[in-house]
């Protein structure tokens, strides 16, 4: 027998197996589902959804489709992805550096919040919060205003609501202050490659982001006046706040414990990054006479992304997959609203339950995407 | 060669474990599932993670109520014992497709018997052991009494999954009023989320509202509002394509109410052998050949009377003795003002 052949038939009998268990349960379903008078088709997604959702992005009521309401999940599960993402970097960062601190206090205070909160299970973490969160947090009408506008109570935090006069103006004034700093900083990496000079290029930008905006405030005619939320009775105990906008309390308990719990992999992530950085670069960086800032953004930095990007991509992944956990907590993301509630109108679960997880299974394929691109963009360039 | 032997045959062994399963699961004969049943020894009955009075289990593991009974009644009727029951307790969500998928046969579980689920999706009703409606439950201290008095901006905590959600949006469009919708997976999360003072207001059925009302801090701190918004007829469910199995089912449940209007209870079902109604005689099994008809024997009836009791004993051990529901509202015999009216055991 020769070579090509081993390893031809094997790999054959591999593909022929599972072209067989997948036939087998397509066709055992197709004679299930016919035998039980179940009709298979996507037809059901056009039809009114006639149930409400509690929190939505897009303007949603029952009165809208079936993929109306898909995208209402979809869209709040995206809504607590990125932010729990961005919270988690945020603390993974800060916490990762925390543990290499020579500061006794602060290394064993990080120890001590990525152990405690790696190492319970995130559904515990998500009740507790959200429950520690109901019975802690005042009804509306004992609630305080913190700096006089937002109010935390247990049926959300309330926030002033924007009310934008000539919002298109400002947004290009953004824009262009966004463009303005890119071209900047091209120029100053131009004259520093061949003059060495330096130009305060984060300064420059700062005041930019400030003072263009500004400027559009002064002279563009843009306004923006704030609606602050209002204490309404609906009877005797019974409170709301009307006018702003409201966060519901499953939001903030989600995506808190979703982040906290999260940053404790990404704070590894990051831990163990710049400690994979060589002592003797950071030697030989000091010793041609940068400064410990430039040392641990020119040289450290960079070395160390290339180690923490690939696992921290993961944790992305895990946090978005987690997400699905809100539905434990009443908070209408995907799982809950389109593979809860409509599955559960419609009885179309194969439809529904496929749809689910392709969408997932597209988030999180395009999360890698993103950080694998990201991941080529910093790797060592070889020339 | 011998190399990929031992993977081939584990192949092999697949592939035949696979057409196995193909040809058994193709040989669909009449009654499958009465035949599964008595050969597996039990009834595998779906029914709620907790709901006192219907579904509910002691800290034994013994379950107890109303949808409980019907399961045990089919285990009288079926395999002579009506502990041999195996119970699967479900989420609102999970409920259709675990009868669906064939996981449990008979659905026992607060279910709303509606055009939609009983045409679509596989499922038959087999008819009605509780007769409801969704009704609101509101803290005292908000002085609300009526449904009248809601206004706009009132959140509502409800279960996922079920008409509640549909009824709830019905009921608050047609007064015009915007609401919160608050919908959690599992009941005991409703309640806990309520408790805290999440929501303004819990909505599900009446019964269940009663039911959970025990399981608050404080339950004499809150009322269920008169108003009923819908009709919830709660009956057991069994999978489309046995019809065997259905008739067993409904008339398990039939038996029972059919025994209280007769006067047949658990204690003298055995005297009423000898009783001079022939109704009363066929449904102890003296007379007639009732069983024989969905393959069982005659005294189906009478195991099901002596075992579990009648509906009348089971209402009142689950529901009236607990406190939940001491009235019976329409869940009375015909023939005592209520709407229990079921075709004639014959």
């Amino acid at each position: 027998m020769n070579f090509k052949l081993k390893t031809i038939v094997p790999q054959l009998i591999t593909v022929l197996a599972v072209i067989l268990v997948f036939g087998f349960f397509t066709y055992n379903a197709q004679i299930n589902m016919e035998n039980r008078g179940i009709d298979f088709g996507y037809g059901f997604l056009s039809q009114e959804s006639s149930f409400d959702v509690q929190f939505s992005l897009i303007e949603y009521d029952g009165s809208h489709s079936y993929f109306r309401a898909y995208l209402v999940g979809l869209l709040n599960t995206i809504l607590v992805s990125v932010i729990g993402i961005i919270i988690a970097t945020v603390i993974g960062v800060i916490v990762g550096i925390a543990r290499l601190s020579p500061n006794y206090l602060i290394n064993k205070f990080a120890a001590f919040y990525v152990e405690f909160f790696r190492n319970i299970p995130l559904l515990l973490q998500i009740f507790f919060w959200y429950f520690a969160a109901l019975r802690a947090l005042p009804l509306p009408q004992d609630a305080e205003a913190m700096f006089g506008v937002f109010f935390l109570t247990i049926k959300g935090l309330y926030v002033p609501a924007f009310i934008w006069e000539n919002l298109n103006i400002f947004f290009y004034s953004l824009v262009a202050a966004v463009i303005s700093i890119i071209i900047i900083k091209t120029y100053a990496k131009k004259v520093q490659e061949t003059q060495g000079k330096q130009i305060p290029v984060f300064l420059i930008g700062i005041g930019l982001i400030f003072s263009l905006p500004l400027l559009s405030f002064l002279i563009g005619g843009v306004n923006l006046s704030f609606e602050v939320p209002k204490l309404k009775q609906l009877a005797t105990t019974s409170f709301i706040y009307e006018g702003g906008v409201s966060l519901p309390p499953e939001l903030i308990a989600l995506t808190l414990s979703l982040s906290l719990y999260t940053a404790t992999f990404i704070a590894e992530c990051v831990r163990a990054g710049i400690q994979g950085v060589g002592k003797g670069q950071k030697e030989a960086a000091a010793s041609i006479g940068l400064t410990p800032n430039q040392v641990l953004k020119l040289v450290i930095m960079p070395q160390a992304l290339r180690i923490i990007i690939p696992p921290t991509t993961n944790q992305y992944l895990n946090l978005t997959k987690n997400s699905s956990l809100a539905a434990a907590i009443a908070y209408p993301d995907l799982v809950l609203v389109f593979a809860g509630t409509a599955l559960m109108q419609t009885g179309k679960a194969i439809e529904i339950v496929s749809i689910t997880m392709l969408t997932y299974l597209s988030l999180s394929v395009s999360i890698s995407i993103l950080m694998n691109w990201y991941n080529k963009k910093i790797a060592i360039k070889e020339k | 060669m011998f190399k990929y032997l031992k993977q081939l045959t584990s192949l092999v062994a697949m592939v035949a474990v696979l057409f196995t399963f193909t040809t058994e699961s193709m040989a669909a004969k009449k009654s499958k599932t009465l035949k599964n049943t008595q050969k597996k020894g039990f009834v595998r009955c779906g029914v709620s993670q907790g709901l006192p009075g219907f579904s509910n289990a002691d800290a034994a593991g013994n379950w107890t109520g109303v949808d409980v009974d019907v399961c045990r009644a089919v285990a009288a009727a079926v395999l002579g014992d009506a502990n041999k029951v195996k119970f699967t307790p479900l989420s609102a969500k999970e409920r259709f497709t675990a009868l669906t998928s064939g996981e449990i046969d008979i659905l026992s579980r607060n279910t709303t018997w509606t055009l939609s689920r009983d045409a679509d999706i596989g499922l038959t009703f087999v008819g009605v052991n509780f007769y409801d409606g969704q009704g609101f439950m509101v803290r005292k201290s908000s002085g609300i009494t009526s449904t009248s008095q809601f206004k706009s901006g009132i959140s509502a905590c409800t279960n996922i999954g079920t008409t509640t959600e549909l009824n709830m949006r019905d009921f608050f469009n047609s007064k015009g009023i915007s609401y919160e919708p608050v919908a959690f997976e599992k009941a005991d999360e409703v309640v806990a989320a309520y408790d805290a003072g999440r929501c303004d207001t819990y909505t599900t059925d009446k019964s269940g509202l009663a039911a959970q009302r025990t399981k608050l801090s404080n339950p004499d701190d809150h009322i269920v509002l008169p108003e009923t918004i819908s009709k919830e007829p709660l009956g057991p469910v069994v999978r489309q394509g046995d019809s065997v199995w259905e008739d067993i089912v409904r008339w398990s449940l039939n038996a029972m109410i059919e025994a209280e209007e007769y006067g047949i209870t658990s204690s003298n079902a055995d005297s009423m052998k000898t009783s001079e109604n022939p109704a009363i005689k066929r449904l102890v099994g003296a007379e007639g050949e009732l069983g024989a008809a969905f393959g069982l024997d005659n005294e189906w009836s009478l195991r099901i009377i002596k075992q579990v009791g009648n509906y009348g004993e089971s209402y009142k051990r689950n529901i009236a003795d607990t406190g939940i529901l001491p009235d019976r509202g329409p869940n009375q015999l015909w023939t005592k003002g209520g709407i229990l009216y079921v075709p004639p055991a014959r």
